[in-house]
């Protein structure tokens, strides 16, 4: 098995195609599909209400502080577009302003830097 | 009411739902070029595009898969970075559970952040729409974004190769998640939930098999139900 991939081989691709897309489904389906109308209990919803906040930075901040692009160092730029990042979207709420300023200051700091 | 035909709905979703292309175009073509990157070729770029529909998963399984993290490992974190679709389709279900039930299957394919956003929004403000109805705008308020999904993808992955280092691209993937995850932050138990989430990624960074991922989502969720529950309690949950 050698890797034919940045890191992975084409047998671990489609495993991973596979798994996701029926997983995916199944998390689609499982309630619109399988509950229908019946009521579900607070205690499901209340957790998965907070998936997307908790996964989602749990995932970048490693990403953030040691970034992969400087061989794990600290990265001033980066650090700071991250940091606008979530500034602008906590005060516009808008996903498209919050990318437009995070990239906007990861290009203007790496060219300045 | 009652003879306002599925097919106007359908259109009015479809109008609700056209701005959210400038959401996932941009989304789709990094995925795609960040895909190629990765060493996907065209059909495996396109056929997980297409069967797994989610942007913020594929991306998530295609970092875990360059830093050599285990299957099992790559599957769990993507579908829980997934499991928010799950919260869509509960929701979802008082409004459209009376469908058919192949109507409710397309219909799960398609629950994404924007058409489940704009559908709720309909459904709560316009209660007296019928089934029907409501299916015809759901579906209508997917279809840009799902073409827009599928066709910048499609560029990005043409244009993949082409792109250079000095663009930075490593960093896209943090800059959308954070992006997309802080005007999420709606409540202080959400608040609460994704400070908590941080601290843990960087204290159990060390985990093997990148475990820290699942361990600080479940740390925050756990902690975001918590504080919804105490927050209630005191009558300060609105």
């Amino acid at each position: 098995m050698t890797p034919d991939h940045n890191g992975f081989d084409s047998a671990t691709l489609w495993i991973v195609i596979a798994g996701m897309a029926v997983g995916s489904f199944a998390l689609r389906f499982v309630f619109i599909g399988l509950v229908g109308d019946r009521p579900m209990p607070d205690w499901l919803l209340r957790h998965l209400r907070y998936t997307a906040v908790a996964i989602l930075p749990a995932l970048v901040t490693p990403l953030v502080v040691w970034p992969k692009a400087t061989g794990g160092a600290l990265d001033l730029p980066r650090l700071l577009a991250a940091l606008v990042t979530v500034g602008v979207g906590t005060l516009t709420k808008n996903v498209l302003a919050a990318i437009f300023a995070g990239a906007a200051t990861l290009y203007g700091l790496l060219y300045l830097l | 009411m009652a003879f306002s035909p599925a097919s106007s709905y359908y259109w009015k979703g479809f109008r609700d739902g056209a701005p959210f292309i400038l959401v996932a175009g941009p989304f789709g073509m990094l995925f795609g070029v960040l895909a190629t990157e990765a060493g996907l070729n065209l059909t495996e770029t396109m056929v997980m595009t297409a069967t797994v529909f989610a942007g913020a998963a594929q991306l998530t399984a295609l970092q875990l898969m360059q830093e050599h993290a285990p299957t099992i490992i790559v599957l769990a974190s993507a579908l829980a970075v997934n499991l928010r679709m799950a919260m869509y389709s509960a929701s979802l279900t008082p409004f459209l559970g009376k469908a058919p039930l192949w109507q409710r299957a397309f219909a799960a394919y398609l629950t994404v952040d924007q058409s489940y956003a704009c559908s709720i929004v309909r459904f709560e403000t316009e209660p007296d729409l019928t089934v029907p109805q409501r299916m015809g705008y759901f579906m209508g308020s997917v279809t840009p974004v799902t073409t827009a999904w599928y066709a910048f993808t499609l560029v990005g992955a043409l244009l993949g190769a082409q792109i250079p280092e000095s663009w930075a691209l490593d960093f896209a993937l943090p800059i959308a998640f954070l992006a997309m995850a802080t005007p999420m932050l709606r409540t202080s138990a959400h608040v609460v939930a994704a400070t908590v989430s941080v601290v843990v990624a960087l204290l159990a960074a060390g985990l093997p098999y990148n475990l820290g991922l699942m361990v600080a989502g479940l740390a925050g969720m756990i902690t975001g139900a918590r504080v919804e529950l105490v927050l209630r309690k005191k009558g300060l949950w609105t």
